[in-house]
């Protein structure tokens, strides 16, 4: 009987490492494609207006997403918790809900020109197994602004 | 009503200061979404369920503060913040807080 046990507890393992590590490779491929598209609208973390230019509109966006750790990357953190050191298996995972966030955060409001006080914000969400984090939510919020005129206003570096 | 996340409404002149206001909700999950999130689990990736329902929540939370704001005659307000925890099993709290302002 614990054959059979062990014999479910690997096929899960395999199948959250195969789809896994497949749909993380997509993600971070389609996560690249936005990115270059936003590349002109910074986000930035200060607060002063960078220009004195008119100002059409301003308004609170906000961008995010609530990401889950397959069974084989907590399978890895459990072990990892006996030696310590960095959980090397979450970074990814991490790093795409943060990318996510903004993305969804500059796509909500299109026709911004800059992104003021951008914050990010992770929680933890129990989803009942009670052991280890189930899912993990990404905030991202910033101010938007919109100028009077059209052409680009901040002039971004090399 | 405006909302900003830095200390001003960019482009318009802060008149009157009316103090902090906030919005909250707490939102359990449902057994729809938890099986889902159950199989999602396996593979990784995002919880589209989860995140569906945390935005509600948090488009709730902001709704509840400007209404706040509303009651004591702001038409703004800035400073906004947010916060997400979780409070039992199953459950999360979205916290939404700001200062309420007249702007011109």
């Amino acid at each position: 009987m614990y054959l059979i046990h062990f014999g479910v507890f690997l096929r899960l393992l395999f199948l959250g490492f195969v789809f896994g590590r497949e749909s993380e490779k997509q993600h971070f491929k389609e996560l690249r494609k936005r990115e270059l598209r936003w590349k002109r609208v910074p986000a930035l973390t200060g607060r002063s207006l960078v220009s004195d230019s008119p100002i059409k509109e301003a308004r609170l966006v906000t961008g995010s997403v609530v990401v889950s750790v397959d069974y084989f990357k907590r399978f890895l953190t459990s072990i990892r918790v006996i030696f310590g050191g960095e959980a090397k298996s979450y970074s990814p995972l991490l790093e795409r809900g943060r990318r996510e966030a903004l993305c969804r955060m500059k796509e909500s409001c299109p026709e911004a020109q800059l992104f003021l006080n951008c914050r990010l914000q992770t929680a933890t969400l129990f989803n009942g197994q009670g052991k280890s984090t189930g899912s993990v939510e990404v905030i991202a919020y910033a101010t938007a602004v919109v100028y009077a005129r059209t052409e680009p206003i901040v002039r971004l570096g090399k | 009503m405006l909302l900003s996340n830095i200390e001003s409404i960019p482009g318009k002149q802060i008149v009157a200061h009316f103090g902090l206001v906030q919005g909250s909700t707490i939102r359990a999950k449902h057994i729809g979404r938890d099986i889902m999130a159950g199989l999602k689990n396996i593979v990784g990736g995002e919880l589209a369920g989860y995140t569906e329902l945390l935005q509600e929540a948090r488009q709730e939370a902001t709704n509840r503060m400007i209404s706040q704001a509303q009651q004591m005659g702001a038409n703004a307000i800035v400073n906004v913040r947010f916060s997400t925890s979780s409070v039992a099993q199953g459950a999360a709290e979205i916290l939404a807080y700001g200062t309420a302002v007249r702007v011109e």
